[in-house]
């Protein structure tokens, strides 16, 4: 993949080709035969539509840019999404019309795919049809005349397959020649409205349509005309419509209506009959149609209680692989960048300079790159689902229950991940169409319980609570843990049901879903998609990830003590000195050291900020040392564990299962002797820990993924507030009722 | 005019009329589902309360409770 900046920018005297077409007629593949690797993810002005284009040379230096436009069933449009892939092909204002359309036909399912050919042919952009997935006709006892086809349309169309790579060289000269002799492909309108009322709207619309819309040709005029009666109403969501346009429409379709007329049946149907009428001669059947053998497949995997048991077997390993398989890789991560600070603190002279490099810079990469793993993961699994067409049998299998919940059905895959990482999971909210649902999933996903969380629950759990049964068999630490994460589920399912009936309010989407066939998953398409998601990540959410570590780097670390390191050094002098074994005298230059160095952090910013937070977070039952836990936290939820350690003065390198941090925190007083940590502090945080969002990198992809700072601040905001009343409530419930 | 509700799993059945909101009856007959064309259902799942149609060789999946806006007329 080339730098972004060293492609050329749309516009510029490169001709671009747009890759138009239906969802599921393996559009991508196409796209991805033609440019190869040489792609690059941009995104559309303004919107947070992703855009991917690619080069492609044609010949020796005829290099043309490809874009491959998010599918859609018509050119008519509602949402924002689908209005970009309307003016990216129709050439809408601010896009340019593309130089040429290549449709993107699904050879199985080509009477529905040609009502978008006959659209774009009336916009009088130039087009080759590639008549894709030509391969599985004969095992349906089908047969396309191409040549009829072809004759017809009056454009060149190209069998291919693009999961195999046949065609992709016809499909490149048709390409050539299209683009040498743009008039060989524009015959004009296949249909045109005929009937006098249709044709009195269209002339009474058409003085409406934007010049730069119609670039002074007469037939754009007429068939934008004709795109905006099917597109415009009270409720579509489009933008960049002329206020006088929408009013002339408004006008002519409530005359139509009181007249007894549907507009959108007279245009809709004045287009399948023209493909109707010439079906039968384009596509012949060899044998009678025998039930597909997708068909077969959903009786077993749609039906409600085995295809839901298989689906919750595959989401159990989907599941299993983000927690325990990215596992060896992420911790080989952690070691590596750890062994990478360890050498070039030896190479770096010792002072702020070093300091800055390991704990600040080389840190905050780490806690960028440990997320891989699990990305790369998720992503494999989606393109896998997405690919082989099993993703829509999940939303129509999980349309019921995500529906009471306010969720789009495909937000299921989303919050499971959720449980794994939170940084994943809202990247991959990308499956949904609409930006509502997309912002409501990325609102409830960090509420389930990620794993970062579990080596707080560890300590806290076995730092405060025994270790014994109840009921004569269940564990009670074992219990607690369950207990937590069906506590996260329930409060995500609540948060999801109470934002989608207050915030993201919005009518009743009626579902309309396609079950595609079955299809062996293109494995480079979903390795692209899986590398350039990654990609993107590092980059983009990286970015503001790096700045928030330096940033919590520098709270623990000034106003600096500049004699703290000489301190140690001569304190632990002293200690060999002392009359003691090797090994005691190294146990007790760590303690000496640990101890000065907690004493340092207390006076740090971030130690003034724990104190400053005292107040706030006192009546949870927290002091101000738990407030600069709260604080390195933030950075990431295990970082609680090992803040506190240096907080306690055992040291940084403590982890979750460490004996003497548990007793620091079992034997930590407060002034008049209590202990700190109670059993009910304990739940008091973890409950703290489960509903609080404490992590940098979740905030920096919802700002990514939705292109703004009002979500992220949100999301921290209520996840924050919540924390804060559900550990005050259990803390002060928990007291009223005799506990702790 | 029978709802799908009267029509047998595996049965096809012609379109007569298709309801509810604009939008929703825009996007049904762009993909296909215009008055006069033949539909099959392809199944009902009672306990997710969804339908799967069949039309011009297209298999589209509704909600029963928005696929009632369907009007149906028996083949035969």
């Amino acid at each position: 993949m080339k730098p972004a900046a060293s492609a050329p920018r749309s516009g510029a005297k490169t001709p671009v080709v747009a890759i138009a077409g239906n969802p599921n007629t393996g559009k991508t593949t196409v796209f991805n035969r033609l440019t190869g690797s040489d792609q690059k993810v941009g995104n559309y002005p303004g919107v947070t539509v992703e855009r991917h284009s690619g080069r492609l040379e044609l010949a020796p230096g005829h290099t043309i840019e490809v874009v491959d436009v998010p599918g859609t069933y018509s050119l008519s449009a509602r949402s924002r999404e689908e209005e970009i892939a309307i003016q990216s092909v129709a050439g809408l204002a601010p896009l340019a019309p593309p130089d040429a359309a290549v449709i993107v036909v699904d050879a199985t399912q080509l009477s529905r795919n040609l009502y978008i050919v006959l659209q774009i042919l009336e916009l009088e952009v130039p087009v080759v049809v590639a008549l894709n997935m030509i391969d599985a006709l004969p095992a349906r006892g089908e047969k396309i005349d191409i040549e009829l086809l072809q004759q017809e349309l009056g454009v060149p169309v190209v069998a291919m397959s693009a999961a195999r790579g046949t065609g992709i060289d016809e499909l490149k000269r048709a390409l050539a020649r299209v683009l040498g002799d743009p008039r060989s492909a524009t015959p004009g309108a296949r249909w045109a409205p005929d009937s006098e009322e249709l044709l009195a709207d269209v002339a009474a619309i058409s003085p409406q349509i934007p010049q730069d819309w119609t670039q002074n040709k007469p037939s754009r005029e007429r068939a934008l005309s004709l795109w905006a009666l099917l597109s415009l109403d009270e409720r579509d969501e489009l933008a960049e419509i002329p206020d006088a346009l929408r009013a002339v429409v408004m006008k002519r379709r409530a005359l139509a209506a009181a007249a007894g007329r549907h507009i959108d049946l007279e245009v809709i149907r004045g287009r399948y009959s023209w493909i109707d009428s010439r079906i039968d001669s384009f596509l012949k059947l060899e044998r009678p149609a025998t039930r597909s053998l997708s068909e077969s497949i959903d009786a077993v995997l749609l039906n409600p209680v085995i295809g839901f048991g298989i689906f919750l077997v595959l989401m159990a390993i989907v599941f299993q692989a983000l927690f325990s398989w990215a596992d060896p890789m992420m911790q080989l991560i952690e070691g590596g960048f750890d062994a990478l600070a360890g050498v070039i603190a030896t190479l770096l002279p010792e002072g702020l300079f070093q300091q800055f490099i390991t704990g600040g810079i080389i840190a905050g990469v780490g806690s960028i790159v440990v997320f891989l793993p699990q990305i790369l993961l998720l992503f494999l699994f989606i393109g896998l689902l997405e690919d082989s067409g099993y993703m829509a049998r999940v939303a129509f299998l999980m349309d019921r229950v995500m529906r009471a919940l306010g969720l789009h059905g495909r937000a299921f895959v989303p919050m499971l991940s959720g449980y794994a990482c939170a940084v994943p999971a809202i990247m991959a909210t990308r499956t949904m169409e609409r930006q509502r649902d997309r912002t409501l999933t990325m609102m409830v996903i960090p509420l389930m319980t990620c794993s970062a969380r579990l080596p707080v629950y560890t300590l806290i759990i076995g730092a405060l609570f025994p270790a014994g049964v109840v009921m004569g068999f269940m564990p009670t630490q074992g219990l607690l843990m369950v207990g937590m994460y069906l506590f996260s589920t329930l409060m995500a399912l609540i948060a999801a049901a109470v934002l989608s009936r207050t915030l993201f309010k919005a009518p009743p989407v009626p579902l309309i879903l396609e079950l595609p066939p079955y299809r062996f998953p293109h494995l480079p398409s979903v390795v692209r998609m899986m590398l350039q998601r990654s990609k993107a990540f590092l980059f983009q959410a990286g970015s503001v990830i790096l700045v928030i570590s330096v940033i919590l780097w520098a709270l623990l670390t000034f106003p600096r003590d500049a004699t703290l390191e000489t301190r140690i050094a001569t304190a632990t002098a002293a200690v060999a000195t002392e009359n003691l074994s090797a090994e005691e005298i190294e146990e007790r230059q760590g303690a000496v050291e640990a101890e000065l160095r907690g004493v340092a952090l207390r006076e740090s910013y971030a130690g003034r900020l724990g104190h400053a937070i005292e107040p706030t977070i006192e009546p949870l039952g927290f002091d101000w040392k738990i407030g600069i836990g709260l604080i390195g936290a933030f950075a990431a939820r295990e970082v609680f564990v090992s803040t506190m350690g240096v907080v306690y003065g055992v040291g940084d390198q403590v982890d979750e299962g460490s004996t003497t941090l548990r007793a620091q925190i079992k034997s930590e007083t407060r002034s008049n002797g209590a202990p700190v940590y109670t059993p009910l502090v304990g739940l008091s945080l973890m409950v703290f820990f489960a509903l609080a969002c404490q992590c940098m990198s979740t905030l920096a992809v919802v700002q990514r993924e939705t292109k703004s700072w009002r979500w992220p601040v949100f999301l921290f905001a209520y996840m924050t507030a919540l924390a804060w009343v559900a550990s005050f409530v259990v803390f002060n419930g928990g007291r009223a009722l005799g506990f702790g | 005019m029978k709802s799908l509700q009267e029509i047998r799993p595996g049965a096809r059945a012609r379109l007569t009329q298709v309801g509810g909101d604009r939008s929703f009856q825009r996007r049904l007959m762009e993909l296909g589902f215009l008055p006069g064309t033949l539909v099959r259902l392809v199944r009902r799942v009672d306990v997710g309360g969804l339908v799967e149609l069949e039309v011009r060789g297209g298999h589209i999946s509704l909600r029963r409770s928005e696929a009632c806006e369907l009007r149906f007329e028996l083949e035969g």
